[in-house]
């Protein structure tokens, strides 16, 4: 996220990262701003004249910003039990429970994964077939290796096959389109995992916190980039 | 009670202002606190900062973590209720011919606009910026001078408070001793970038914001704001009493429940609502301002969201602080008075020389930032560092191919992890498991974004008409935009992505794409920075202006602009100050002019 004026932080295909995405995040949003349809706000419904409406949808241009919602408040969830599983077991491997943190499936990032997926906007909607072939891919793949559910196979098994997958750029073309599918849950299973304290302490954010006053870098940090705090 | 229901206004107020953003909360703020009774109509619905900011939430309360959606562009927690790029049932066309030039326009419909979200730097326009034709004979000259404008930018930054040093640079005003709160420490990424900037020739200085770096002088500022007015000093103190110094923690786009940044509705709403002299209806959409039959402004007429009902409200005098596009909006939907062409329209230029800020961005990745120890890198909210336009001297002595400069915003990435994953493909190269993890905290905090502000010059082609077909779901005609770049924004924009790289490049850094040759590909489509202004364009002649050096339109002697749409250019300076300062001294006129009888 930018600290710049303006800049919007977006989110692209399941790659949420930065970097060569902004530029395909702006034509994203603009895509999306001209098709989105017309709705009214809410409690306005007695003055709309003219205008087709799309039914509600999403959660509005006004939601409860207060409140704390759960995957599944405000659209239905849409992934299998089987594909669940799969995903959960997934998401334990790609972030698994170490030194840095708790495992994936301790913070419900298969809950927002799924969330995303079934989301009634066009971008994380596009992610969905993608996701949802590959978690069924990762299935029929375990069954033919070593004929057993992902969910079962021993960690070496399951490294065995993710890492057939897991570089799109380097995955030989049998195993492309799956490749395509594990870097976007692989990217959205990051997004929902940094997005908490666990993930906050795992990445080494210590922001959100009342301060006093605000110091700026610590002398560790100066130093080691060789700066000189120049606000006095 | 000064929220009132549609319908339940007074029979008739001195002013009303259309508009509760940051030029119809400062006229609101000016006016009554000279004893003038007000009616402020806002299009939105109410909103209450202190009770509605989401200040402290976090990213797993919200649906998707809270991921950017066409119903929430800038994040589920951004302040902004009911707005964006489109507004549900009040739609807008353009009649671009390439998609680098559609314009997109941005609304807000809530109490106190769009300055609940906005980004709150808070530059001044230097001498050049009004004077743009004097100096090298393109665009349009402002009929005030810097001068005329200066005593109101001291003001508006004693009101609102905001923090910053003076650098003495070209075109780059100070402020008087005393008045700018002290700067915030700069980060990690801006010494960094400070320190190799200076090797390029960039200077990177304090950014002015407007945040409170430290409690407002409540003891002594209102004497020198309203000296005289010993009833206006003291409102304005308890005012300036309640509102809090920053904390150090969340992103101001999301409101500050605690006013330790400026939004009308903590800032100028609880002053003016104090005096007793203000009403407020929400919900109301302006339509037309009627005019009498001996030409002047008779008030304003408006629909109801809520009912769809048509209200009549009658003003002695109208202000139009709506958002410069929608003060055109209303300005060329006026029709009572028989003018087909609007009112304030007799030059035929209402509507014409729209300008939007320029826009273009690039990403590096630095190595010297990656693995660095935690520390927190909140700060202010937004950016403390920023570089002010530095080649005044080589584009006059013809050395750029383009005529006007830019600032650079910047900021890094040791920020509160959003909906985002930390590491890009091309940096994990396939990583998962504990590796992943360790990628996303080797990256963290290494990725800095810079991006361009510019100066556009006024152009013939970018205007706005109604559209001769399409209405909004209230009837009324809808702007229809109309927009062509000139070479000076094209070329502008390119010089500033090879300064981008450049920057990254001597940080040891790689950008994440090549710097664009076709300004087309690198430029941002109008309307994107939220900065657009212009279409009401204020003059010294009738013919070639929509109103005077007042912001008084010619045609209508009280009918008074106070949002963007005055203004005759469009510097790199982000326009909110001078939208505030501009609105304060039309307003000071304003009353000066009714207590002579001259309205």
């Amino acid at each position: 996220m930018s600290k710049s004026d303006n800049l919007v932080q977006l989110t692209v295909n399941g790659n949420t990262s930065r970097g060569i995405t902004r530029r395909r995040a702006m034509q994203w949003v603009l895509a999306a701003v001209a098709a989105s349809a017309v709705r009214p706000a809410r409690g306005e419904d007695a003055v709309v004249a003219s205008t087709q409406l799309a039914p509600q949808e999403g959660y509005g241009s006004d939601p409860l910003l207060l409140k704390t919602y759960k995957p599944g408040d405000l659209w239905p969830l849409t992934l299998t039990a089987p594909q669940r599983t799969t995903a959960i077991a997934l998401a334990d491997v790609l972030l698994p429970k170490d030194e840095y943190g708790p495992a994936a499936s301790e913070l419900g990032v298969v809950d927002m994964l799924d969330e995303w997926i079934s989301a009634p906007y066009e971008v994380q909607a596009a992610d969905r077939q993608p996701v949802v072939s590959t978690l069924e891919w990762m299935e029929t793949e375990s069954t033919k290796r070593f004929a057993k559910a992902f969910d079962k196979l021993a960690p070496e098994q399951q490294y065995a096959i993710c890492d057939d997958i897991c570089f799109l750029e380097a995955a030989k073309p049998e195993f492309r389109s799956a490749a395509d599918g594990f870097r976007r849950i692989r990217s959205i299973s990051a997004a929902a995992y940094y997005a908490t304290p666990q993930g906050w302490k795992a990445i080494g954010y210590v922001g959100n916190v009342a301060l006093e006053k605000f110091d700026g870098p610590p002398e560790e940090v100066l130093k080691k980039l060789g700066l000189t705090q120049t606000v006095i | 009670m000064p929220f009132i229901p549609a319908g339940k206004a007074k029979d008739e107020y001195d002013v009303v202002i259309v508009g509760s953003g940051a030029g119809g909360g400062q006229a609101a703020y000016t006016l009554t606190l000279a004893g003038l009774k007000c009616l402020m109509l806002e299009a939105g619905r109410s909103y209450d900062p202190v009770t509605e900011t989401a200040m402290f939430q976090g990213h797993w309360q919200a649906p998707m973590r809270a991921a950017s959606t066409p119903e929430k562009p800038f994040g589920f927690y951004d302040a902004t209720v009911d707005g964006g790029w489109k507004v549900p049932g009040e739609p807008y066309t353009s009649a671009h011919t390439r998609p680098e030039e559609e314009f997109k326009w941005w609304r807000a419909r809530m109490l106190g606009g769009r300055t609940n979200h906005w980004g709150r730097i808070s530059l001044r326009d230097g001498p050049y910026d009004l004077k743009p034709k004097t100096r090298d004979g393109l665009g349009i000259d402002w009929p005030i001078s810097y001068e005329d404008v200066e005593p109101y930018y001291t003001k508006v930054e004693q009101l609102i408070g905001v923090h910053g040093t003076n650098e003495g640079l070209e075109n780059t005003p100070n402020s008087p001793e005393g008045v700018l709160l002290p700067p915030p420490k700069g980060r990690a990424v801006e010494l960094l970038t400070q320190k190799h900037a200076k090797a390029l020739g960039v200077p990177i200085i304090s950014v002015h914001r407007a945040v409170l770096t430290r409690h407002l002088d409540f003891k002594n500022l209102p004497a020198k704001l309203h000296p005289g007015n010993p009833w206006a000093q003291k409102i304005v103190r308890e005012a300036m009493a309640a509102r809090s110094a920053c904390f150090w923690a969340t992103e101001c786009g999301r409101g500050c429940s605690v006013g330790a940044n400026y939004q009308s509705t903590t800032v100028h709403l609880p002053p003016a609502l104090a005096t007793g002299n203000l009403d407020i209806i929400s919900n109301a959409h302006a339509r037309e301002v009627l005019i009498w039959k001996n030409g002047k402004a008779g008030g304003v007429l408006f629909i109801d969201r809520l009912t769809g009902r048509v209200n009549r409200v009658k003003g002695k005098a109208v202000i139009l602080a709506a958002g410069s596009c929608e003060t055109l909006r209303i300005l060329l939907n006026s029709k009572s008075s028989g003018n087909s062409s609007g009112v304030a329209n007799s030059s035929g230029l209402v509507g014409k020389y729209i300008m939007d800020t320029t826009g273009a961005s690039m990403t590096g990745q630095i190595p010297a930032l990656e693995n660095l120890p935690p520390f927190n890198e909140d700060g202010a909210g937004s950016l403390h560092m920023y570089a002010p336009w530095w080649l005044y001297q080589e584009q006059k002595a013809g050395k750029l191919n383009f005529a006007r400069g830019y600032h650079i915003e910047f900021g890094g990435s040791r920020d509160m992890p959003g909906a985002e994953n930390p590491v890009p493909d091309e940096l994990g190269r396939g990583s998962y498991g504990t590796r992943f993890k360790e990628d996303a905290r080797r990256y963290y905090g290494s990725f800095i974004d810079f991006a361009c502000r510019g100066e556009m010059i006024p152009n013939e082609n970018s205007y706005a008409d109604l559209d001769p077909a399409v209405k909004d779901r209230f009837g009324i005609p809808v702007l229809r935009f109309h927009w062509k770049w000139s070479s000076h924004e094209l070329n502008q924009v390119v010089h500033a992505q090879k300064i981008f790289a450049n920057l990254i490049e001597a940080m040891g850094g790689r950008v994440d794409e090549k710097p664009a040759e076709d300004g087309y590909q690198a430029i941002k489509k109008p309307g994107f920075i939220i900065h657009e202004v212009g279409g009401a364009i204020t003059g010294s002649d009738p013919a070639k202006s929509v109103c005077n050096s007042w912001n008084q339109a010619w045609d209508v002697k009280n009918l008074f602009f106070c949002d963007g749409a005055p203004f005759a250019s469009n510097a790199d300076k982000n326009p909110t100050l001078t939208i505030l300062a501009l609105s304060w001294r039309t307003c000071d006129h304003l009353i000066e002019e009714a207590r002579k009888g001259n309205l």
